[in-house]
């Protein structure tokens, strides 16, 4: 009875999205309040009803109500709770029920936080938002319904993947689609300026919190999948090129561009057309993400199982958002007048730097990602674009990216000195360069590229913290009056000043894992040692034990430096029986300058097991890096000016916006 | 002119749609198998320097497939992951069941590979360095690792995308290899 419930809230969602996409969008060409208005109310209507079927989904989950098909090919009665809720998403229609909640909420909060929008463009905005729900409830309602039943019912459910029965994985989806989602919102604002005709600074400022909020939930979300492989796969590694993994990968790519050309448009009234499209790129790469996971066009070890026709279904949606949207753009986009101009020397100049490269990698990652489905197509053979092509072409594009991200903060608009700006970074450019001589002398590592590596991290590190030394006049002026610049500083800026930390961590640590790294692979019997980057690991015992839904043989590994132990770590091998599937769990001590990583293979008390052993330095600097990344976005949407619904202090700067209700 | 530009996108986007359209219709698991009960592409590549064993005619050609002894070609790179992973199976392979195993190192660094060897142990006969893919391609190699099964005749009898496992091992590969020879 419940899935019913939930069956005819998404029915009535899809009537009600269908009402949001046209009406309002009618209303506001003709100049009818009402009819407008009317796209606030059915915004909030429609997330409310799909919040009640994604209630009752959840419902059949928690309850194993295997008459519901979607739950009896999902759920198992012995899986634990929190598993049981994640099952809920943690499949294509599950998923996609989340994905169409979390597209509603974003429309539902425009509604009810965006009241100091012009009625105009509020309306088209969420019109549009109304088109995007209405082809997802289509989707869903037409070849993807999850509350499909089944006849005869079977005693008990096929159970989860296993891998996916981890909390890393439980609550990876739900910041994933948050950010993947929420950059719907950038792409309505987007096509709602493109019918308007008119993208101004105060455009770029109602659009930029939104695109912030969606991209500390990629953010996130990416950590979220990253941690997962680098524990759940075993490998010790954290990233691997996956076409899932770059499906995520290349939309923050792009709101991450999207970010800091809207911060032009807001200051400089310049780079309109061109944020105009990152934002329709940014959100194509989400929907592109979403096709590519579903359809079965690529292989990889995320994806769900896959049905033609949906992808069909999902192409055609595909083809209409963003061939649509990027005709209005042909046609509208030429129209847009600019009037910032700006020497190349300046901050615009260097943000636009950061979106060329920012820009050409998510390309590079596109390319990388389809090239082996269109030699296919072109019938010129199968191959796999590994991780060398990536890793030779990445590298490099990001490298200006990194050396501008510090500089542009110390240009001045318009027009800079670039003489200046490196005299007050002198400091950052004299510790890099101490940097990459150390680790040139020290390490043992072949080559430049690491020690270049290094450099690029401590430059991002100290360039950065001068930047924020350089604001509140650090050391030039008493420290009372630089406390006082500090207090006055606004948030936006902290913001940015904690999130390139974040990226300074994330370089360092992917370095400790790919370049310093120690690994060993090796047969042990318990009371076997090995020694592995100066600590010694003893394979202390082997237990068999028994968890909620699996057996596990667990190996426990006593850890010791200079004779002396200082930690113990459990690797686990794990069996599941329902879902004839093993996992492995990685047993990890973190020092948080470094991991200590075991993880036991197959084996038996008379042969030994294979275990390997991995000193990774650095690496909880990526998780931890990411996580201050999204904390600076956060910090930046605190902001008294940004602060969603508040009204703000000033006018655009530019004295550009002309709208009809006053951007205070 | 510059009107059009803003075009561009939009057929980018379409070009990228159509390729999609005609992917759909393809699965990317089905791998050619066109090779399978048909002699090993004809190829030589050279020897894999920087070995622990190593002879002066030591480079990979079709002629170490025709000894009349049944052989194993494993397909590899240092930076692949899951060749980690199935290297105790291959190390097994060669060393325990005393199989004949060539390898073939894909689009490698040398010194990487030769010292990933060193690390992990060298279970091969020979190895031949394909730096570029071009042989690798022959063999309709779709990704490593992979692993061929090749009669005393240089007929391939079984390939395997993807790392060895214990299953595969034993019932796929030795029954193939004792049965073949």
């Amino acid at each position: 009875m419940i899935a019913e419930i939930g069956h005819f809230a998404l029915i009535a969602a899809f009537l009600l999205a269908g009402l949001q996409a046209t009406v309002p969008l009618y209303g506001a060409h003709k100049g009818d309040r009402g009819m407008m208005e009317l796209a606030r109310s059915t915004a909030v209507g429609q997330f409310a009803l799909v919040l009640l079927a994604f209630a009752a989904l959840v419902n059949a989950f928690v309850t194993s109500d295997f008459s519901v098909l979607n739950v009896a090919q999902n759920s198992h009665s012995t899986k634990p709770m929190l598993y049981k809720i994640s099952g809920a998403w943690g499949n294509h229609e599950g998923s996609l029920l989340l994905w169409a909640l979390i597209l509603s909420l974003f429309g539902a909060m425009v509604a009810c936080f965006g009241r100091n929008l012009p009625p105009s463009l509020r309306a088209r905005t969420l019109a549009i938002q109304g088109m995007i729900a209405l082809g997802f409830l289509a989707f869903m309602l037409f070849t993807s319904n999850p509350f499909d039943r089944i006849l005869a019912p079977p005693s008990d459910g096929a159970g989860l993947n296993p891998l996916l029965q981890d909390p890393g994985l439980a609550f990876h989806p739900p910041f994933l689609y948050f950010g993947y989602v929420g950059l719907s919102i950038s792409f309505s604002f987007a096509v709602a300026a493109l019918i308007e005709g008119k993208v101004d600074a105060a455009w770029a400022r109602w659009v930029r919190p939104w695109t912030l909020a969606a991209w500390c939930g990629l953010t996130v979300g990416i950590g979220l999948g990253s941690w997962w492989a680098y524990y759940e796969l075993g490998w010790g590694g954290f990233w691997f090129w996956d076409p899932v993994e770059n499906a995520s990968f290349m939309p923050w790519l792009a709101a991450t561009a999207l970010l800091h050309s809207a911060i032009v448009v807001e200051k400089r009234d310049a780079l309109k057309s061109w944020t105009i499209l990152l934002a329709i790129v940014a959100f194509s790469m989400s929907l592109l993400g979403t096709f590519l996971v579903r359809s079965g066009v690529l292989t990889s070890v995320h994806a769900f199982a896959t049905d033609p026709e949906r992808g069909v279904f999902i192409l055609a949606l595909l083809a209409v958002t963003v061939g649509g949207s990027l005709t209005l753009f042909a046609i509208r986009a030429p129209k847009l007048q600019t009037t910032g101009v700006f020497q190349p020397i300046s901050r615009e100049g260097a943000l636009l730097l950061n979106n060329l490269f920012l820009s050409a990698a998510a390309a590079t990652v596109l390319l990388g990602t389809l090239y082996p489905l269109f030699l296919d197509v072109l019938d010129a053979g199968k191959v796999s674009v590994g991780p060398p092509f990536f890793n030779a072409t990445f590298g490099p594009l990001m490298a200006p990216v990194l050396g501008a991200m510090v500089i542009g903060p110390f240009l001045s608009w318009k027009r800079a000195d670039f003489r200046q700006a490196m005299q007050k970074l002198w400091l950052g450019v004299a510790a890099a360069v101490t940097a990459i001589v150390l680790v040139l002398i020290l390490s043992g590592v072949e080559g430049i590229l690491p020690a270049v590596g290094v450099g690029a991290a401590v430059w991002i590190i100290c360039g950065t913290l001068l930047e924020l030394a350089d604001r509140v006049k650090l050391a030039r002026v008493p420290l009372t009056e630089s406390w006082r610049r500090a207090r006055r500083t606004p948030r936006a800026a902290y913001g940015m000043t904690v999130a390139h930390l974040g990226v300074g961590l994330v370089v360092a640590g992917v370095l400790g894992a790919t370049v310093f790294k120690t690994e060993s692979i090796q047969n042990m019997k318990p009371g076997d040692t090995v020694d592995v980057a100066g600590y010694t690991f003893t394979l202390d015992r082997v237990e068999r034990l028994q968890g909620p839904n699996y057996q596990a043989e667990r190996g426990v590994f006593r850890i010791s430096t200079d004779g002396e132990q200082f930690a113990t770590v459990n690797a686990e091998r794990r069996a599941y029986p329902v879902e004839g599937d093993t996992t492995t769990e990685a047993g990890i001590h973190t020092t948080w300058v470094a991991d200590l990583y075991a993880v036991i293979g197959e084996g038996s008390p008379t042969a030994g097991w294979t275990t390997r052993i991995y000193h990774n330095p650095l690496v909880p600097w990526i998780w931890l890096g990411t996580i201050v990344m999204s904390l600076g976005g956060v910090i930046s949407l605190t902001d008294r000016r940004l602060r969603i619904g508040a009204p703000s202090r000033r006018r655009a700067p530019t004295g550009g916006s002309s709208s009809p209700a006053p951007a205070e | 002119m510059r009107r059009l530009l803003y075009f561009l996108p939009l057929v980018i986007c379409l070009g990228i749609a159509l390729f999609f359209y005609r992917g759909l219709d393809l699965n990317p698991r089905d791998l050619p198998s066109a090779l399978i009960n048909k002699p090993a592409p004809e190829f030589s590549l050279p020897a894999l320097p920087g070995r622990d064993i190593q002879r002066a005619d030591d480079g990979l050609a079709r002629t170490d497939l025709t000894t009349g002894k049944p052989v194993v070609v494993n397909v590899w790179a240092s930076w692949c992951i899951p060749c980690v992973a199935e290297h105790p199976l291959v190390d097994r392979l060669a060393k325990r069941e005393g199989v004949t195993v060539h390898g073939i190192n894909y689009r490698d660094r040398p010194d990487a590979a030769a010292a990933w060897l060193k690390r992990l142990g060298d279970p091969y006969a020979k190895v031949g360095k394909d730096e570029s893919g071009r042989v690798s391609i022959d063999w309709g190699v779709y990704g490593v690792p992979e692993t061929y099964v090749i009669d005393g005749n240089g007929v391939i009898l079984y390939r395997h995308a993807g790392a060895l496992s214990p299953e595969i091992l034993e019932r796929k590969i030795l029954p193939l290899v004792k049965g073949a020879g």
